[in-house]
């Protein structure tokens, strides 16, 4: 039983995943920028919620209130001052940009909030679940978290589908020139896209505090699980970041099952394998969204 | 007499230290249908992409109905009523046909052209609305990229190198619905390097080499041997 | 093989080009090179060992930039993972004099040499990624090899190792020779990747540079200029990572396999000039220089490493050698078309 636990504690793991993932992929996807800050934000998210409980006694989903649309602002003001100039500065500036950056706000973090380990208290939510068998019970927490990676990546695949501005930026994303051409400003759809990612990643961030504990630090291990759930899912397509976040959790939770040491190395591996067998993913999509 | 819906002024137009236009001037009057011919190389694209917005002239201006939108960025220009089916198509693969055009209607002014008077004026477009863009054949390409700019409601069409590849029934088949857009009075700068092309459905023609001006007048009076020499710059 | 045509001048000027390369500024350059290693080489006579081994750290940051200005500046790699061939250069000197025995002078090549055979099949996964993706995916290995070391009780696993095999060695001795040794390390570096630019190797990685579709159709064969590229960049990491331990005596899997190092490389080698032989070295001594008034800002002090790497990015892509823009040239990589009208 305690395997058929961990593959269930993997699943619902591989959604939070997903969440995290989905923004970096959006921001690919549109302006073939790997955020390397992306992780960090997150944090940087949780750090947003820890302040508000501590100032105003908000609960974290109560935060997310306030936590998301002041990072889809911050986002929005990074692309136009930071990113825009990085993407006309060739290949390279923007990986150096955004890595400098998340340098710059994990030693910002480390200064204000110290190393120390911090959480994210969710109340009863946190400890209760509902018992399936001897051995194997979902959380709550852990199965809201997966739903609302699962509803984010629909909402977003929604938007990309259906909405005029997602139009916009998939025609951007082929081709900015053209997309100009129609009436598209491209550099607004860019920062538009860059808000969106961050107001996904701030929720991301906010279940990750509350799930474990977290540190400045914690950036790193998020930025590598999230950019791992979009290998090997598949570049490109938002359901194979699910599927890949799955995967991954999945892997790591067999891992842990093993022995605790083991689990993040699992899911290392597992990516490794799928990058060895599989470079373009196990569910690699014809059109990218 | 009224100022020319666009006028290009004397702007000079230069890729890095390489000058395509020296200072050249062109002027469209409204619901004329201007065509722009000249040899490869001539600097055709070069002035389209000036009056669209892509290229920032050194020198001059480029006019909308006596408006100086010489500094207004290309988005701007749609919402003016500047759109373009450029060169070599441009067409967003990874979207269907329909969402194509949807595109090309992102900042629509109001007007004849919606995705229905688009798929009556080129029904083959029509049976291909879900496919993606990046499935049709050069022709179909062709008729969506000028029903996406045709989507904008456009006052100012501009039409670069339709015939581009393409068999000469299936330029013929593109060229018949232009009537149908002048119709709605809807002023059209069109590029060819096909020049009979180009003398049946315009007004006028103006001929280019090296960025310069050296024929122009009206379609019926041009003397196709003078025009053949102006074409390839033989002394005139 | 590779075809590369020579440069040619510009159609129509009707003269003869001459192509050379670099000029009487760069053959001043080369000599003030020679002074300067030379006076290096004599310090230990001179100095404290203190400032010896203060000095073996820039050593360390000059073989560091001059490797991930190989990769990135002119083989077009962002690693943030370089980190896993530092860790495995400082621990395979430990282990390799530790618990092998051989000579530790002997292992720092040795360790360095394992990180080429590493990093080689390393090679075959990495590529698979492209451009972000392939500086995350770096980073996942490094972290896949310090999970993996610290599993290793050989080696100390969590906690680490000491390196005691120097310890025959009288301290005034063994300082001077780790000076010694990483001082040839550093020029050795430096001039290899100068030669390497200089050779078929070099033109091609311009050529991919500047436009990798036309390079690939002129028959340069482009992955394996790259994976080459990737593997002596390792060896050269695994230097640095045998230098540092040498000098430090100690190894641990937090420290060597910190992904910091990759923050100080990605700012050495924007500070100085990416792209040129000499932007790393002066980025290196820009970063020694600032290390002690850094150290005393704590956590800010990777603040301002982060955000000068941005600012130099965005405001001066071309570094503080740049600003030099051409009118010294210690290492003339590029060719010169001089045309006689
Ligand atoms: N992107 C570019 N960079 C440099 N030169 C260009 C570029 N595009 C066009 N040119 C040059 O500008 C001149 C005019 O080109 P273009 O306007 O494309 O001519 P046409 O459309 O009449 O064939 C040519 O000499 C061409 O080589
Ligand atoms: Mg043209």
């Amino acid at each position: 039983m305690s395997w058929v636990n961990a593959v269930v504690q993997g699943v619902l793991l591989g959604g939070l995943y997903a969440l995290v993932a989905a923004g970096l992929s959006l921001v690919f996807g549109v302006m073939r920028i790997v955020n390397l800050a992306h992780g960090v934000l997150a944090v940087v998210a949780a750090y947003g919620a820890l302040v508000l409980g501590r100032a105003l006694g908000l609960h974290p989903f109560l935060a997310l209130l306030l936590v998301v649309p002041a990072m889809a602002a911050i986002g929005y003001l990074l692309q136009r001052g930071l990113l825009d100039r990085a993407l006309r500065g060739g290949e390279l500036a923007p990986l150096l940009v955004t890595f400098g950056l998340a340098i710059v706000l994990q030693n910002v973090l480390l200064e204000a909030f110290s190393a120390d380990n911090q959480r994210l208290s969710v109340g009863a939510l946190g400890t209760s679940g509902v018992r399936i068998a001897d051995g194997l019970s979902i959380g709550w927490f852990p199965l809201l978290a997966a739903l609302t990676g699962v509803a984010v990546i629909a909402g977003l695949g929604r938007f990309l589908a259906r909405t005029r501005t997602g139009r916009a930026m998939r025609a951007a994303s082929d081709d900015p020139e053209a997309a100009r051409l129609m009436g598209v400003d491209d550099r607004r759809i860019y920062a538009v896209a860059t808000a969106l990612a961050l107001a996904t990643v701030a929720v991301a961030g906010v279940f990750l505090g509350a799930r474990s504990t977290f540190d400045p630090a914690a950036g790193a291990t998020t930025l590598i699980f999230a950019f791992e759930a979009v290998v090997i899912g598949g570049l490109g397509s938002l359901w194979g970041t699910l599927a890949g976040g799955i995967v991954l959790g999945v892997a790591q939770g067999l891992g842990a099952a093993v022995d605790p040491a083991y689990g993040v190395l699992a899911g290392h591996l597992v990516f490794l394998a799928v990058l060895a067998v599989k470079p373009r993913g196990l569910f690699p999509s014809a059109v990218t969204a | 007499m009224s100022a020319p819906l666009l006028e290009v002024d004397d702007v000079e137009v230069a890729y890095g230290d390489a000058v395509a236009l020296p200072g050249l001037s062109v002027a469209v009057a409204e619901g004329e249908t201007l065509a722009l011919v000249g040899a490869n190389g001539a600097g055709k694209s070069t002035l389209l992409r000036t009056v669209c917005g892509l290229l920032r002239p050194r020198r001059g201006a480029v006019r909308l109905d006596g408006d100086d939108v010489t500094a207004l960025p290309a988005h701007a220009r749609v919402a003016r009523g500047i759109a373009m089916s450029p060169e070599g198509r441009r067409l967003f693969p990874s979207l269907s046909v329909e969402e194509n055009l949807l595109v090309g209607g992102y900042a629509r002014r109001r007007g004849p052209w919606d995705l229905a008077a688009v798929y009556e004026l080129f029904p083959l477009v029509a049976e291909r609305r879900s496919r993606p863009a990046a499935n049709l054949s050069g022709g179909e390409q062709q008729a969506v990229a000028i029903g996406r700019a045709l989507m904008a409601n456009p006052r100012l069409l501009l039409l670069d190198e339709v015939s581009l590849g393409l068999a000469p029934v299936v330029v013929a088949q593109l060229y018949a619905a232009l009537p149908r857009i002048t119709g709605q009075g809807t002023t059209v700068l069109v590029v060819e390097q096909d020049v009979h092309q180009a003398m049946a459905v315009a007004d006028r023609v103006q001929c280019l080499l090296e960025g310069r001006t050296v024929l122009e007048g009206p379609a019926e009076r041009i003397d196709r041997t003078a025009l053949a020499a102006a074409y390839f710059g033989v002394a005139r | 093989m590779t075809q590369l045509d020579a440069p040619r001048t510009a159609a129509g000027t009707g003269s003869v080009p001459r192509v050379r390369r670099g000029g009487r500024a760069a053959w001043a350059g080369g000599a003030g090179l020679v002074a300067v290693v030379a006076v290096l080489g004599y310090l230990p006579y001179l100095v404290s060992r203190g400032t010896q081994v203060d000095l073996v750290g820039l050593f360390a940051l000059v073989v560091l930039g001059t490797m991930w200005n190989l990769l990135a500046g002119y083989g077009g790699m962002v690693s943030i993972g370089q980190q896993a061939y530092i860790g495995i250069g400082g621990y395979g000197l430990v282990y390799l004099a530790e618990t092998v025995g051989v000579d530790p002078f002997l292992s720092v090549p040795v360790a360095a040499l394992v990180c080429a055979l590493v990093a080689w099949p390393t090679s075959y996964l990495a590529f698979r990624l492209s451009g972000g993706y392939f500086a995350i995916g770096t980073w996942v290995i490094a972290e896949v090899v310090r999970l993996l070391v610290t599993q290793v009780d050989a080696v100390g696993a969590g906690s680490g190792a000491s390196l005691t095999a120097f310890s025959g060695i009288e301290p005034l001795y063994r300082i001077a020779f780790v000076y010694w040794m990483s001082l040839g390390i550093a020029v050795v570096v430096v001039v290899g990747v100068y030669l390497l630019m200089r050779s078929r190797l070099g033109l091609a990685l311009t050529a991919i540079r500047d436009d990798p579709t036309a390079a690939s159709s002129a028959g340069v064969r482009v992955t394996r200029a790259k994976r080459l590229v990737y593997v002596v960049a390792a060896a050269g990491c695994g230097l640095a990572g045998a230098m540092i331990v040498a000098n430090t005596l100690r190894v641990q899997p937090g420290s060597i396999f910190s992904v910091d190092y990759a923050a100080i490389m990605v700012f050495v080698v924007v500070i100085g000039g990416i792209g040129t032989i000499e932007g790393p070295v002066l980025g290196a001594l820009v970063f020694y220089l600032l290390q002690d008034s850094l150290a005393d800002l704590g956590n800010w002090y990777l603040v301002v490493v982060g955000g000068v790497a941005i600012a130099v990015t965005l405001l001066a892509p071309r570094g503080l050698w740049g600003l030099t823009r051409g009118r010294v040239e210690l290492f003339p990589t590029g060719y010169r078309v001089a045309v006689r009208r």
